[in-house]
């Protein structure tokens, strides 16, 4: 099963997302992160998602997407070079030995600690997948309290539209 | 710019003036009434017709009737709430056999909406899997180009329903009118044309193919084919199956014509597609009615997918040519590309299967064949009529005994296999086709699901003749339970069954009960002499036949089952 991400133009109507998660649910179809935005043009929004699936799966998301007619556009980004963001946010449980170690840690990431408790750091971190993955997976060892990521966004590399 | 005398009402009706909309199909209700207060001048005045049903699903179906039989956008409305919700099995009915339907419903007054007011349901959310795009409108600014969108959404592309909710506020309030633009479908671009490469490949695929044939479905109706398919398939001696949907869009009396494929499809049908070196695929879509177990089917064969919807393509299976277009405009580039070819082995083995395998059943040893009481109305309509079916039993025997040589002679719900669809849908075939003999081909079980329209009908003076093949069961049901299921009949029996034709006589509609064989023939006869209402004849059919050929579900070709086991 490969993991795929694909973007969509819909026009930036209410129910729109309605109509795609409810084709997804529908059909089918396992989504893995769904972000959706605003654009540069505000009478449209753009969804990205990350979906798992074979080739045929991929190509009928796709295909399907594109038949909505509130659908303007689909792409399928995976072999494009692409610039891949996630958020993060995370409550990271410290104490006074801890806390230098997770601050530390947290600047190899380059994260930012947004918030500061008594017993807790609140720290943010931006990247791709892989990388919030790993950062997730250090702090682990120190004991999360809470958790928040968003779904991936991406452009496409060099002048080329997304 | 708002004028002071035009309502949203008014705007609504104004475009169905412009596309042409001569029949409306439903009920009105506490939010429709501003709708139904400005279509009385309109009715009145003789501009526009508008058929009161007796339940929403009936107007819903007589909606999709009428489309399917005349080729135009049928339109229906129904009030908020049940009334739209009576609705959905009917737009889905459409959604599934990919017919042009409106439908228009009632919504409370936009500030009332999502406070759970008298008769709100969350209309729009519900339809959204069931409508190829549905309308909620708030902004009276927005309503001209919507209603205008609904109708180009409805024909164009592959066809299907289409659903505008419309607030009571909206309806009743100043109307704005704007003229025509479709600036809002950018999203919108069915493919037309089709790819000229791929095209040629197939026109290439097709000189070269062994063991040829075409398969065609509802598509090749919609896009008014039917006389391209005769084209090809003349000039390249390809033998023809069709789907259900497909029935009428090639001859079936035409001796290159193989009939129907599938769980009750004709043996030479399953076998040409089993064997097939080379499928030409129009407008079909590999359901598994008809594919059965896919690890089996057509293993050896190139596939050729011609579709409007390009999600058709590798959804079932993996053309090795798609062409996503219309099935007119392929066609047309194709077949010229197309060299002439003489029939070979693989045609005399087509057409010893055809002679080896015909279908047949056995007289039984009590009541009626039911497959007769089919031949007789064939014989009698000379094949002429517009063939509606219910679903089960009664819809396999007419699709196997009503042979039909024209499109949009034959409706029946394939993909929902909505029982109760083919007594409303044959009122709306009629309203449609007022010179045109139409028949609604039932079972005992479906019939009771829309009787209700009987009062439709009678009021309309529409003669649309009911042939109930009455076995007292659920008889689809109760067939899979005689094979699969050791005669365990559960829930099937419908023995207490009303008098069905003094059902009908007591709508004001002719009844005629037919017990006996020799009885069969003069009913239909009588039948036909009437012009200015509905008759309904109860055929007490056996009881336990069953519809054979028969693939079971999940099995192939090689599964086939010919007749009944002893």
């Amino acid at each position: 099963m490969m993991r795929h991400t694909i973007s969509a133009l819909v026009e930036n109507k209410p129910g729109v997302l309605a109509r795609c998660s409810g084709l997804f649910a529908r059909r089918g179809f396992n989504i893995d992160s769904l972000a959706v935005s605003i654009t540069e043009n505000p009478e449209v929004s753009r969804m990205i998602l990350t979906v798992s699936g074979d080739d045929q799966t991929l190509d009928q998301i796709c295909k399907q997407l594109q038949k909505l007619v509130d659908v303007i556009a689909v792409f399928d980004h995976t072999e494009d070079a692409t610039v891949e963001r996630e958020l993060c946010l995370c409550r990271v449980k410290v104490d006074r030995e801890s806390r230098s170690e997770v601050i530390e840690i947290c600047n190899i990431f380059r994260g930012e600690i947004v918030d500061v408790g008594e017993n807790a750091l609140m720290v943010e971190v931006t990247g791709d997948e892989e990388k919030i993955d790993a950062f997730v997976k250090v702090l682990s060892d120190y004991g999360i309290e809470e958790l928040v990521r968003t779904g991936k966004i991406l452009l496409v590399r060099g002048s080329q539209a997304t | 710019m708002a004028t002071e005398e035009m309502t949203g009402a008014d705007v609504l009706l104004k475009v169905f003036e412009e596309e042409e909309v001569e029949v409306l199909f439903g009920i009105p209700g506490g939010v429709t009434i501003p709708i139904f207060d400005k279509l009385y001048h309109k009715t009145e005045a003789g501009e526009i017709r508008f058929i009161l049903t007796r339940h929403e699903q009936g107007g819903a179906h007589a909606a999709d009737g009428y489309a399917r039989a005349t080729g135009r956008v049928g339109v229906c409305t129904a009030t908020s709430g049940p009334g739209a919700l009576n609705l959905v099995t009917g737009l889905c009915t459409a959604y599934m056999d990919s017919v042009p339907v409106v439908a228009i419903t009632g919504q409370v007054k936009t500030a009332a909406i999502g406070t759970d007011a008298f008769q709100e349901a969350d209309t729009t959310g519900t339809t959204m899997p069931i409508t190829k795009h549905n309308y909620l409108v708030k902004d009276p600014a927005e309503l001209a180009h919507v209603v205008r969108e609904a109708f180009f959404v409805a024909r164009s592309g592959r066809p299907g329903p289409v659903l505008i909710d419309l607030p009571a506020d909206v309806s009743a309030g100043p109307g704005v009118w704007t003229e025509g633009d479709m600036s809002n479908l950018r999203g919108y671009r069915p493919p037309e044309k089709g790819d000229p490469e791929a095209i040629a490949q197939a026109a290439a695929m097709i000189g070269q193919g062994e063991r040829p044939v075409l398969y065609i479905g509802g598509g090749v109706i919609a896009a008014g084919a039917s006389d391209l398919v005769k084209e090809l398939a003349e000039k390249t001696n390809i033998y023809v199956v069709h789907t259900l949907l497909g029935k009428g869009g090639f001859p079936e009396s035409h001796p290159l014509s193989l009939g129907m494929p599938g769980m009750h499809g004709v043996v030479p049908a399953c076998y040409a597609l089993r064997d097939a070196g080379l499928m030409i695929t129009v407008g079909a879509r590999f359901d598994d009615r008809v594919t059965g177990d896919l690890s089996k089917f057509a293993q050896g064969a190139q596939i050729i997918h011609i579709d409007i919807d390009p999600a058709e393509h590798n959804k079932v299976v993996r053309p090795d040519v798609a062409i996503a277009g219309d099935a007119r405009e392929v066609l047309a580039q194709l077949v010229p590309q197309v060299q002439a070819r003489q029939p070979g082995k693989w045609e005399e083995q087509l057409q010893q299967w055809r002679e080896q395998y015909p279908l047949r059943y056995n007289q039984p040893e009590e009541g009626i064949a039911p497959q007769y009481v089919v031949e007789q109305i064939y014989e009698v309509t000379g094949g002429q009529a517009i063939v509606t079916t219910e679903v089960g039993q009664n819809q396999m025997w007419a699709a196997q005994y009503y042979k039909v040589d024209k499109p949009r002679h034959f409706l029946s719900s394939g993909g929902l296999g909505t029982m109760g669809y083919g007594f409303p849908a044959a009122i709306g075939a009629q309203v449609g086709c007022p010179d045109a003999v139409v028949w609604d081909i039932a079972g005992d079980g479906s019939i009771q699901m829309n009787i209700q329209e009987l009062a439709t009908a009678v009021i309309n003076k529409l003669p649309v003749k009911v042939a109930i093949l009455n076995n007292s069961y659920l008889g689809m049901v109760r067939q899979w339970q005689e094979l699969f299921y050791d005669r365990r009949y559960s829930g099937v029996d419908l023995s207490g069954n009303p008098d069905f034709a003094r059902v009908a006589e007591a709508y004001g509609a002719v009844g005629i009960k037919v017990e006996a064989p020799e009885d069969v023939r003069p009913a239909i006869e009588k039948a036909m002499e009437v012009d200015d209402r509905p008759v309904f004849i109860d055929f007490a059919v056996a009881k336990e036949e069953n519809v054979f050929p028969m693939i079971p579900a999940g099995k192939s070709a090689d599964d086939i089952v010919m007749s009944q086991p002893n």
